[in-house]
Formats: C-alpha cells, sequence, structure tokens
C-alpha cells in the first residue's frame, strides 16, 4: 500500500522537499547510520532523544504526522510485545515487584522493557521518514547509477514489482472462481494449494511475456544503456549523512551525560 | 517526426519448431515484404502467426528454445540483431509495459539503445503526441483504460523509431472505444514514418481499409493466399471464414433475437433495487441500482470500461457481497438461507447461478477436461453413472470430445471458453452469468459460444452476459442493462 500510496503522493503534490533533493542510495545509507549505532546501548535516554530528534526533521521530509502515525502503528503495536520478554526474563535487580517461576518483574527488568519498546519504535522511525515519499523507480535508477549495482538485475526486479498488483487481482478472481465451482464451501488448505500453483503458472507466463517485451525493446543488447533519469550525488547527500551523524552523537551523548548509558554486552 | 528507413522483410523457406513439439509450429514460409507494405497477416488458429511475428522481432530465442529452418531476414540481416529497429505490440496490454509511469515506460526502450539522455525527453513527447496519448508523464501506467495502455505500448515502440511494427491482435482485448483509438493511432504513425507493417487480427473489418496486402498462413506450412485484401477475400472468403477469420461483409449466419420489452409481469430471476456494488471494501462503482435478471431470457450488461459492469455480474451472480441493498432470487430458487444469492453456499449456487469468468483459466481446478466437467457433479455427490452422462454429453455438445483427456491450460483460447462454459453447464444451474464471453474470440469461436447461449435460452435458462461486442448484444437480445459512469 505504501508505495502506492507514495506513487500518488509525489503525483498530486508536485511540491518538492528537502529530502526529495537526497539520493535514494544516500537515504539507504542513512538508514543504517540511524540504527545500527542504536544497537550500542539499550537505555530509554537515547532512544528518545534519537526519536525526538528525528520527528523534528518532519518538514523535511514532506510526510504528514498523520501519514507518519498511521505507518507506524504496526511497529508502535509490535515494540511492547518484544519488550514482554525483556520485562519477565531480564536478569533480575532493584526492587523485586512480581515473580512466577523464571518469569519475574523487578525495578530494573521495567526499565530495560521500555528501552527494548522505545528502541523498536526508534529502529523503525526512520526507515518510514526515510523511503515514504521515495518513488521504486527512483531508487532503482540510484541503485544501478550510484550504486552500480548490474542494469539488468535492476529494472528486472522493478518491471516485476509492476506485476504484482496483477496477481492480486488473479488471487482475488481464483477465489471467487472456486466459489463459483462449488468446491468453495470446505477444504480451504487444498483451494490454497491450488491457487497458488494455478498462480505460479500464470506467473511464469507473465514473466516469459515480460522478457519478451522487454528483449524486443532492446533490453539486454550489447549496447550501453543511457539513462533518462540521471542519479547522482550532490552537496546536499553530504549534509544529510552530517545530519544523520549528528542525531546519533547527540543520542548517545545525552544517554552517557545523564549516566543511562548502557552497554549492550554488559 | 524523424524516422528510420522502412524495413524489408524476407522469408525463404522458414520454419520454426518449439522445443519438446513434435510438429513445427511454422513451416515452409516465403514472402518479400517491400519497405512501406501494410501486411494483414492471417491464418487459422494454430496456424503459427504470432511465431512468425516473434521470429521476425527476433524473440523467439535461440536452440534451446527450438529449432529454426529457412532462412528470415530484415533488411537483410537476423531479426535479433535488428532488436530496437523493429517494433513489437502484443495482444495483452499489460504485458508490454514495463515500468510503473508513462514517462518512464516510453524512455525505456530508448535508453536500451543508448539514445544521449538529452535527445529522450523529445522522443518521449514525439511518441505519445503519435499515438495521441494526452497524459502527464507522470500517470500510473496502471490508471490507463485497455486502449490507453496499448497507445502507451505504441508509444514505447515508436520512441525507438522503428523502421518494422508487428502487432499482435493488438486489439483482441479491447472495448469498441479502445479499438477505434488503437487503430488509428496505428493509421496516424504509419501515415507518418511510412514504416513497414504487419499485423496479426481476426478482426479484419478493423483493419482491412489500412492495408495494401493479406498473407494467409495455411494450418500445414506455407501459404494459403497472398495478395490484395480484396482479391484475398473475395477468392478465399470461405475458407477463410472457416478457419475462423472475421471475413468483412460476412454473415455469421444465426438469427437476431429480438430485445424484449422492459416490462415482465412474471417474477425475475434476480433483482435487486437500491443497490450499490464494489469489488473490493473500496469505494462504490454504482450505486442507487434497481436491475432485473428476468427468467428464461439474455440479460446484456453494457457500458463503458471501469464503470463496474463485471463487479455488478459477479454481486449478481452471488459472489461478491452488496454494498447495500440486497441482490433477491426468485422464490423457487432460494437455498437454506434464503433468497440472497451471497447467503447461499458454494454448492447451492452451482445448480441456480453459474459465472463464466472473463478469464477462463482462473477457474480450472483439474488436470483433464474430464474431470474438469466432473467438479460440478461431483460436489453435488452425483453417482458416477450419471456424471459419466453428463460429461461425455457436454464434450459430444461442444466438440470436445477428442481432447478429454488434454489439461485445460493447452487448449486453445476458444476451447478454454468453451470448456468454461461447459463447466458451468454440467449442473444445469437455472442463471448463467457470462463476463465479456466473447474477448479474444475468432468467429469460429465467436459462432459457436452464441449458438450455445441461444439454444441455452431456448431451453428456459436466464443467460446474463456483460458485453462491449455489438455482435453478442445483438444475437442475444432480451433485456438491456446500461450502465453509465458515476456522477
Amino acid at each position: 500500500m505504501s508505495v502506492q500510496e507514495s506513487v500518488i503522493e509525489t503525483d498530486a503534490g508536485a511540491r518538492r522537499v528537502w529530502l526529495d533533493g537526497v539520493n535514494p542510495v544516500t537515504k539507504l545509507i542513512l538508514a543504517l547510520l540511524l540504527s545500527v549505532p542504536l544497537f550500542a546501548s539499550i537505555d530509554v535516554v537515547s532512544g528518545l532523544v534519537a526519536i525526538g530528534l528525528q520527528l523534528l526533521c518532519l518538514p523535511l521530509t514532506g510526510l504528514s504526522l498523520g501519514t507518519v502515525a498511521r505507518r507506524l502503528a504496526p511497529i508502535i503495536i509490535f515494540a511492547p510485545i518484544a519488550g514482554l520478554s525483556m520485562l519477565l526474563y531480564a536478569e533480575p535487580a532493584g526492587h523485586i515487584y512480581w515473580s512466577f517461576g523464571f518469569a519475574t518483574i523487578s525495578e530494573d527488568s521495567v526499565q530495560l522493557a521500555i528501552a527494548v519498546s522505545l528502541r523498536v519504535v526508534a529502529l523503525g522511525l526512520p526507515t518510514i521518514l526515510l523511503f515514504g515519499r521515495t518513488d521504486p523507480t527512483e531508487l532503482g535508477d540510484a541503485l544501478a547509477q550510484v550504486a552500480k549495482l548490474p542494469s539488468r538485475f535492476v529494472l528486472g526486479v522493478l518491471a516485476g514489482t509492476r506485476m504484482l498488483g496483477l496477481f492480486l487481482e488473479d488471487w482475488r478472481t481464483m477465489g471467487l472462481a472456486r466459489r463459483a465451482r462449488g468446491v468453495g464451501d470446505h477444504g480451504a488448505l487444498r483451494r490454497f494449494f491450488s491457487m497458488a500453483f494455478v498462480l505460479l503458472v500464470f506467473a511464469v507466463r507473465r514473466g516469459t511475456k515480460l522478457a519478451m517485451a522487454m528483449e524486443a525493446r532492446g533490453f539486454g543488447a550489447d549496447i550501453v544503456r543511457t539513462w533518462s533519469r540521471p542519479s547522482r550525488l550532490h552537496a546536499r547527500d553530504g549534509i544529510a549523512l552530517l545530519g544523520a551523524l549528528a542525531i546519533m552523537v547527540l543520542a548517545l551523548a545525552a544517554a552517557v551525560l545523564l549516566g543511562t548509558f548502557r552497554f549492550v554486552w554488559t | 517526426m524523424a524516422t528510420a528507413a522502412p524495413a524489408r522483410v524476407h522469408a525463404a523457406g522458414w520454419g520454426w519448431r518449439y522445443a519438446g513439439r513434435r510438429l513445427p509450429a511454422v513451416s515452409e514460409v516465403s514472402f518479400v515484404v517491400e519497405p512501406g507494405e501494410r501486411v494483414l497477416l492471417l491464418g487459422a488458429s494454430g496456424a503459427g502467426k504470432s511465431t512468425l511475428l516473434a521470429g521476425l522481432a527476433g524473440v523467439l530465442g535461440d536452440a534451446d528454445e527450438g529449432e529454426r529452418t529457412g532462412t528470415l531476414l530484415v533488411d537483410g540481416a537476423a531479426p535479433e540483431s535488428r532488436r530496437g529497429h523493429t517494433g513489437l505490440v502484443m495482444q495483452d496490454p499489460d504485458a508490454g509495459i514495463v515500468l510503473s509511469k508513462v514517462g518512464d515506460d516510453v524512455a525505456f526502450g530508448c535508453e536500451n539503445l543508448g539514445i544521449e539522455a538529452s535527445e529522450i525527453p523529445l522522443r518521449v513527447a514525439d511518441a505519445l503526441g503519435a499515438v495521441g496519448l494526452d497524459v502527464p508523464l507522470r500517470r500510473p501506467t496502471k490508471a490507463l483504460s485497455g486502449g490507453q495502455k496499448q497507445r502507451l505500448v505504441l508509444a514505447g515502440v515508436l520512441a525507438m523509431r522503428p523502421g518494422l511494427l508487428l502487432l499482435d491482435e493488438p486489439t483482441a482485448n479491447l472495448d469498441p472505444e479502445g479499438v477505434a483509438e488503437v487503430r488509428d493511432s496505428v493509421e496516424r504513425v504509419v501515415d507518418a514514418t511510412g514504416a513497414t507493417l504487419i499485423v496479426v487480427e481476426h478482426r479484419t473489418p478493423v483493419w482491412a481499409d489500412l492495408m495494401t496486402r493479406v498473407i494467409v498462413l495455411a494450418a500445414d506450412g506455407g501459404l494459403l493466399a497472398d495478395g490484395p485484401p480484396s482479391q484475398v477475400f473475395a477468392d478465399h472468403g470461405d475458407a477463410l471464414a472457416d478457419a475462423g477469420v472475421w471475413v468483412p461483409g460476412r454473415d455469421v449466419g444465426l438469427p437476431a433475437l429480438p430485445v424484449a420489452a422492459s416490462a415482465s409481469p412474471e417474477e425475475p430471476a434476480l433483482s435487486a433495487t437500491d443497490l450499490a456494488i464494489a469489488r473490493t471494501s473500496r469505494e462504490d462503482v454504482q450505486s442507487g441500482l434497481d436491475v432485473r435478471v428476468p427468467r428464461g431470457s439474455a440479460t446484456v450488461i453494457t457500458g463503458p470500461n471501469g464503470v463496474g459492469k463485471s463487479t455488478l455480474a459477479l454481486t449478481l451472480a452471488g459472489l461478491i457481497p452488496e454494498r447495500t441493498g440486497e441482490v433477491v432470487s426468485a422464490a423457487s430458487l432460494a437455498g437454506r438461507g434464503g433468497r440472497r444469492p451471497i447467503r447461499w453456499t458454494s454448492r447451492e449456487l452451482l445448480t441456480r447461478i453459474g459465472t463464466v469468468f472473463q478469464e477462463p483459466e482462473h477457474q480450472f481446478l483439474t488436470q483433464t477436461l474430464r474431470d474438469e466437467l466432473a467438479v460440478g457433479p461431483k460436489a453435488l455427490g452425483w453417482d458416477a453413472a450419471r456424471t459419466a452422462a453428463v460429461v461425455d454429453g457436454l464434450l459430444e455438445r461442444l466438440h470436445l470430445s477428442h481432447l478429454a483427456l488434454a489439461n485445460p491450460f493447452t487448449l486453445s483460447g476458444g476451447q478454454k471458453r468453451r470448456l468454461s462454459v461447459a463447466t458451468v453447464l454440467a449442473a444445469s444451474p437455472e442463471v448463467i452469468v457470462l463476463d465479456e464471453p466473447t474477448f479474444g474470440q475468432d468467429r469460429r469461436g465467436w459462432i459457436e459460444l452464441i449458438a450455445l447461449l441461444q439454444e441455452e435460452v431456448a431451453s428456459g435458462t436466464s443467460v446474463v452476459a456483460v458485453t462491449h461486442d455489438e455482435g453478442v448484444i445483438r444475437h442475444l437480445g432480451g433485456h438491456r442493462i446500461v450502465l453509465e459512469p458515476a456522477a
């Protein structure tokens, strides 16, 4: 869904925002830069600071707070589940609130649970902010031209993703057809596998036709391909990297200064 | 627009046998097409028209894919080396589009040819102008109608400035408006570029006046005819019609049925008032509909693309739930869950409403035609003797007996369509709903199908057909439901 939405959004609002000028390959690096350092420590402060600073960057991304909240919702629902195991099974320390068998809720484990939940959100947020409006074609262009991935691979994947919508429609229609043919009442599992098989047949056939169409249009020839949408790196990509670095330094420094920094392996 | 030199095509004893097949798809084909000629390529289904076009486009593959005989040359060179200078448009509009935005898709071929990036936008604008596709470059390709999609594919091909244009049934899956759009675009393009044109198409009346020559492939190799259209149609009209070609000015030999008066006092088989419908749980495509499907006659649903015809048909058939309002059957059809088809079980639906989907393959379930026809009877718990009698009867009636043990997926388009109708008839439902039953059918398949539906109507079945096809509307007669785009 998010891919379709982003296409429509960029289509309707020709409004360019700051982040649109950042190369998609840089965005991939930014996503790593904004998440990997957070693995160093499990504490509430660094997570909160990172989330806060990233949300301050929201105007640069062109996304509305509502959109971000909606896309973040699954992560926010999932985060406490990740925290739950910490809550119950972390090394007990400090005041013990509750205990049953191996499960112990202590002062320390409560803190850890909150910290882990926040971490999950802090790790998910950059991806949503960075790629919320990124167009798959633009990403493909960047991967081929900037990251120098083979163009056959990149364009193949790009063309393939267009097929996904067709398969979804196939699947829906096949479900209706099974009801129409009198076999829709029982055997859901068997029906699933028979539909999956037919979908596979469709996939192979569509793939063959697509490959033929691409070949007929000169794809895969020995000619060096040109790119009508040049994808390059600019000064802004450097600024974005520095900004991300700053966010991480501030988040971890805040944790160290407030004494909450807690190295993962201690 | 700037052009490449029109191409010359030379075939000498050319043939192709797909790997794993015993007989060649094409054999012993010889002809010369001079630059700028406009050729309509005809032949019975299975005569190898598409294979020949794929060969000319240079996309048949290497020795692993099949075995070639004779020679086939485009501008004196192997077709493989002319890729990018030869443009190919195929039947399925979705098969030809590569990228997700209009502008990007048109540029795709130019990029592959290594055209200077600065020149590509000019070529894209040129090509879109030539096919008359006036939409923003950033428009998602999936938001286009069928006719627009085919014109987009044509534009993508034109941007490469080909000297040879190959069209493989480019209008078979389009509504009348789409057919006219594509045909006019092609005419404009060949007039402007002078490119050599080769078109495969059953619906010859659409293309005949644009063509300077007709080549007919014989089913058993070689050519059946080759010459100016009027002469070929005059000399070989009967043979062509038998082979499934829509020969201009030739009648199908079926009676046209009368259109029924709108108000019938009898209780309808299906009816709904103030009905709102939607394909998925998104926006309603139609609302406030009042529809009646009278018993024992045809009801034809028409209207432009995307207006919700299929959705209405599938809603009436008890497959998609109504958004508001209720589809209600005649009291005599009521199931255990009442008179609403959507409440019936899948098994109850079988003897009440049968549905033939647009794409026959969506509804195939088994490995042989015999098993396929037995699916319904088995679900109804009929014994072996009764099932066999019904299956044999249908195989006979639809001329599919010799294929009883074949896999449904391996049938020709016309055979697949007949099988999908037969699977529905096996349970003798009171109502048959068909979604675009004549899409992509050649003349022979079309006549067989319509004759079958006329028989069903005559024997008291209610037939509901979604269609764009004027011939279907005329020959089924009965009632009309005309859908207008929602305001």
